[in-house]
């Protein structure tokens, strides 16, 4: 994979495949193998025991939700003879009053709830990315009037205002996470915006505009590569997020709703059992943990890697 | 200063009108609010329905209801409400009373935590205690209030079954027995009921807080007036204290202020588990019921603290930090 040819130091850190890199220049004391942006980052990444830790459960864990589910002898919607039976080997997380199986349950409530806040974490980023790069990018009048939109969205309580909307979406999933989504891009506009800001001074930007880059050159070949770092870190971070709000809005009673499930819903019907059938209230709650912690490490994990003053694996 | 101030309450005021008037579309399309009257059984007679439609102004066009709703709040009136004996403007002061108690000395408890454990973090880099500090944060980070405050709840129920009497109140935000026994009889009650909820918030809010405080004071650390004070001989801790903190605690001013309405939410959460009669549980019913005029003005007040405390954040940020000055 790394390219054999010696360069100088961790080669060209803006434009990977600039011309002027020195290919092939004269060998100097310390030789180092070139790599690209997106070679160091990954190898920053798999240096980071955490975050690669937590990427292996986050795996476990869809596999399960999707494979298992897939797989597994009883179906979230089978009733079993077995009611209220604690974890045992034919009902690893027990049953609820009905006879569901909770393994089966939690299964699916995962595929719904990572549904719902990856679809979240991908809305919310391309509307919010595009939003605050073009306020950024173009600042005058366009920069504020787009802000002061975001910030009509930001004195909205998101939980209260989502609630209201997504009392009307009748469960559906994707609906639930427009709903999610369109309250929280406001948050994204203004991260972005601030990259955006700071970048168009950087004296690359301004040498290729002196050089006559358009500015379609300049978004897509300079700023874009340059912001990628923040974007998917804050990509990341989102799917956590969203995994909070969705559970948060199921619990309320404004989410998922009933024929379907979802984690924040099976915690809500297993509120009052938490005495007498804890399986029911405890399984599905380490489950928002579990997935909302993993993806919080595998964020910190990116956000160091992209980080372009980060030193620590340079070879 | 207060040509800035003014102009930020001025721009404050047709963002109220137009996020109030955006909700209040959506809550007013979203449902009929009749429908639990026309379904009742025996069926009320045509006349009752038609007087209710009139009461609750829904033979109006929506823009002419909200136009009497918004002209209406400046004489103190807040629309008329789904249950015809409430006085909304009355009801829903009275519950953010109640709420106010659990937001501020939630906020106060998770700002404590989050600077003391931010600094420390920051001042011992890399210690076992940053470790530890991380990892919990984290870990309240991706904690469901929900789930959390349930385990508190649990935890308290527990504690009292054991000890056979009552220590951890985990239901209401008071007692009934206790008003009208005397003020401090009351105070404590009161505050015996703030104990579960207010940790039960002010942990899972505390995270991001402490994380920005450590990076923040990191930033500050490592800078040059901190290098100068500490290679003049002055002692680590009173550069940490003097030097470095004052500083480093002005970008928090921000973020505490635009995290109010993610507070508001986990106060809703937290409310609804703990079966406060507060604003949360005032909110949800009004959803529930199509109670637009009840949503509208639970959203007015919630929205009026978010713009008034990010007004005087940023106010504080020119007073603390000398470098800004508003124009």
């Amino acid at each position: 994979m790394p390219d054999s040819t010696p360069t100088t130091l961790g080669g060209s850190r803006f434009a990977p495949d600039d011309p002027q890199t020195p290919r092939g220049a004269p060998e100097r004391e310390f030789t180092v193998k070139e790599r690209s942006q997106a070679q160091l980052v990954f190898r920053r990444f798999l240096q980071h025991r955490l975050a690669m830790i937590s990427l292996v459960v986050f795996i476990l864990i869809v596999l399960f939700a999707y494979i298992g589910g897939a797989v597994w002898k009883y179906g979230p919607d089978s009733i079993t003879p077995d009611n209220s039976a604690p974890p045992s080997g034919e009902h690893p997380f027990g049953t609820d009053a009905v006879g569901h199986d909770q393994f089966a349950q939690v299964m699916r409530g995962t595929q719904i709830s990572l549904q719902i806040s990856v679809l979240v974490a991908l809305f919310a980023t391309i509307v919010g990315t595009i939003w605050g790069s073009v306020a950024g990018y173009y600042r005058g009048w366009i920069d504020t009037l787009l802000m002061r939109i975001s910030d009509l969205v930001l004195t909205l309580p998101l939980l209260a205002v989502a609630a209201v909307l997504a009392h009307q979406s009748g469960g559906t999933w994707w609906l639930i996470a427009v709903v999610i989504a369109g309250l929280y891009w406001a948050y994204v506009s203004r991260v972005a915006r601030g990259v955006v800001l700071s970048l168009r001074e950087k004296e690359f930007i301004e040498a290729s505009k002196a050089l006559g880059a358009s500015d379609a050159r300049i978004i897509f070949r300079h700023l874009v590569p340059n912001a990628l770092g923040a974007i998917i870190v804050n990509l990341t971070i989102l799917v956590s997020i969203g995994i909070l709000l969705e559970t948060a809005l199921s619990f309320l009673g404004f989410g998922v709703q009933v024929p379907d499930t979802s984690l924040g819903l099976l915690v809500s019907t297993a509120q009052t059992a938490v005495d007498t059938r804890p399986w029911l209230f405890y399984f599905p709650g380490i489950f928002i943990i579990l997935i909302a912690l993993t993806i919080n490490f595998i964020g910190d994990g990116l956000r160091d890697a992209f980080d372009p003053q980060q030193t620590k694996v340079r070879a | 200063m207060l040509a800035f101030a003014l102009r930020r309450l001025l721009i404050s005021v047709p963002i109220l009108i137009v996020s109030t008037f955006v909700v209040f579309v959506m809550v007013s399309l979203s449902a009929n609010p009749l429908s639990p009257l026309i379904s009742r059984n025996p069926p009320p007679p045509p006349r009752t329905i038609e007087l209710e439609r009139i009461r609750l102004h829904l033979d109006q066009p929506i823009l002419e209801r909200y136009w009497h709703w918004i002209t209406g709040i400046f004489s103190g009136d807040f629309g008329p409400s789904v249950q015809s004996n409430l006085n909304i403007g009355h009801e829903v002061f009275a519950r953010f009373g109640v709420t106010l108690r659990l937001i501020v000395l939630a906020m106060v408890v998770a700002l404590i935590l989050a600077v003391i454990i931010g600094v420390i973090s920051a001042a011992r880099q890399y210690s076992k205690f940053d470790y530890t500090a991380t990892f919990f944060g984290f870990l309240f980070l991706s904690m469901p209030a929900f789930w959390f405050a349930i385990v508190l709840k649990q935890v308290g129920i527990s504690i009292n079954t054991a000890v056979g009497d009552q220590i951890f109140y985990t239901i209401g935000s008071s007692s009934v027995i206790a008003s009208g026994s005397g003020f401090w009889n009351q105070f404590g009650d009161v505050l015996g009921h703030l104990i579960l909820p207010t940790i039960s918030l002010a942990l899972t809010s505390y995270a991001a807080w402490s994380r920005f405080q450590r990076a923040s004071m990191l930033e500050v650390l490592n800078s040059d007036y901190v290098r100068l004070a500490r290679a003049k001989g002055l002692p680590r801790w009173t550069v940490t204290r003097r030097h470095a903190l004052r500083n480093a605690l002005i970008p928090l001013t921000t973020v505490t202020a635009l995290d109010l309405g993610s507070i508001l939410g986990g106060a809703v959460v937290t409310e609804t588990v703990f079966q406060w009669q507060g604003a949360g549980a005032f909110l949800l019913n009004g959803i529930k019921t199509s109670d637009v005029y009840a949503v509208e003005a639970w959203l007015l007040i919630a929205a009026t603290f978010i713009i008034l405390l990010n007004l005087i954040a940023d106010l504080l940020y020119g007073l603390l930090d000398p470098r800004i000055r508003y124009a």
